[in-house]
């Protein structure tokens, strides 16, 4: 289980308050129109699977509904960090 | 968001949503989601004693209120409402009377007020408050319990993950966190006392939780 510090609540709670909204900051294409299939492709479909550092999206669905990074370790799920939509991780994979 | 919140007063008229009393009047007799427990009947006759004590407070107005809480002008707006600030700390609530304001989210606020006030409310901030907010009357969504007694956090621990110490949980603190298999609102309004608002859809199954969680403590129904 996860105790997870929730930036918004600004507290720590239970996992089970939470889901895990996959990989964080994917940039939509700014002109979709004019992506190739592949690149489109790439943008819905093709997600990062790393061993180490991982950027995630978080929401706190039974909290305060909102949603959050996270930088966890995937290998010892040692979780680094977490911050707001829009703010930059301070802990990234070298 | 700001520019939204710049508006001229003929946009602001423009921009009223319908407002409908969704409440019928006092002549009408509401039923509350625990109608079918008929928690009055079992009040009077069932046991006086125990260590946790369970009241429905039934047919209240909820409304939801979500603002920019950097727009000052919505927050003085919500102030002169409610006749108290809107607690923009997280976790907190505020009381004004009959009034009740729960922090829900950073932009998301639970009024709690008497049913039959919920629309002259609601009105109010209709008339009061302006640029790109909602406010939602959800009144026949969920409903409050209020339980109580020595026993009583030995009988949430066992419902819910949070903390209830009173040093990390004091007197007015809110959650909204998992409760059993559902979820509920957990406010503390006492040392030995929470009010809880939980789903309509849900009410009868936390009515059977809390029976048979409390049976090692004494339920006690008051009206």
């Amino acid at each position: 289980m996860f105790h997870i510090y929730c930036p918004h609540c600004a507290e720590y709670r239970e996992e089970e308050e939470f889901h895990a909204a996959g990989q964080a900051h994917i940039a939509r294409p700014l002109d979709p129109e004019a992506c190739s299939d592949k690149e489109w492709g790439e943008y819905m479909f093709f997600r990062k699977n790393p061993r180490g550092i991982h950027h995630e999206l978080w929401v706190h669905a039974a909290g305060c509904r909102k949603f959050f990074n996270m930088t966890r370790d995937t290998q010892s799920y040692e979780i680094k960090e977490v911050y707001k939509i829009g703010e930059k991780p301070s802990v990234v994979a070298e | 968001m700001s520019d939204l919140n710049v508006m001229t007063a003929a946009e602001m008229a423009a921009t009223k949503a319908a407002v409908m009393d969704q409440v019928p009047g006092p002549e009408i007799q509401g039923q509350s989601p625990l109608h079918h427990a008929d928690l009055d009947s079992l009040a009077k006759v069932g046991p006086k004693q125990g260590g946790v004590h369970l009241r429905e407070h039934k047919l209240l107005g909820h409304l939801t209120l979500r603002l920019n809480p950097e727009n000052d002008d919505q927050l003085a707006a919500a102030e002169r409402v409610l006749g108290v600030a809107l607690p923009l700390q997280p976790l907190t609530s505020v009381e004004n009377g009959s009034y009740s304001v729960r922090w829900m989210s950073p932009d998301e606020w639970l009024i709690l007020v008497p049913g039959l006030e919920a629309f002259d409310v609601e009105s109010k901030f209709r008339d009061e408050m302006g640029g790109h907010y909602s406010l939602v009357n959800s009144s026949g969504g969920s409903t409050v319990l209020e339980l109580s007694g020595p026993d009583v956090v030995e009988l949430l621990k066992r419902c819910t993950p949070i903390d209830l110490h009173p040093k990390l949980f004091p007197v007015g603190k809110v959650v909204s966190t998992v409760f059993a298999k559902s979820s509920a609102i957990i406010r503390r309004t006492g040392e030995q006392r929470f009010e809880l608002v939980i789903r309509r859809s849900f009410s009868d199954y936390i009515w059977l939780w809390l029976q048979e969680t409390s049976r090692e403590f004494g339920l006690v129904v008051k009206v």
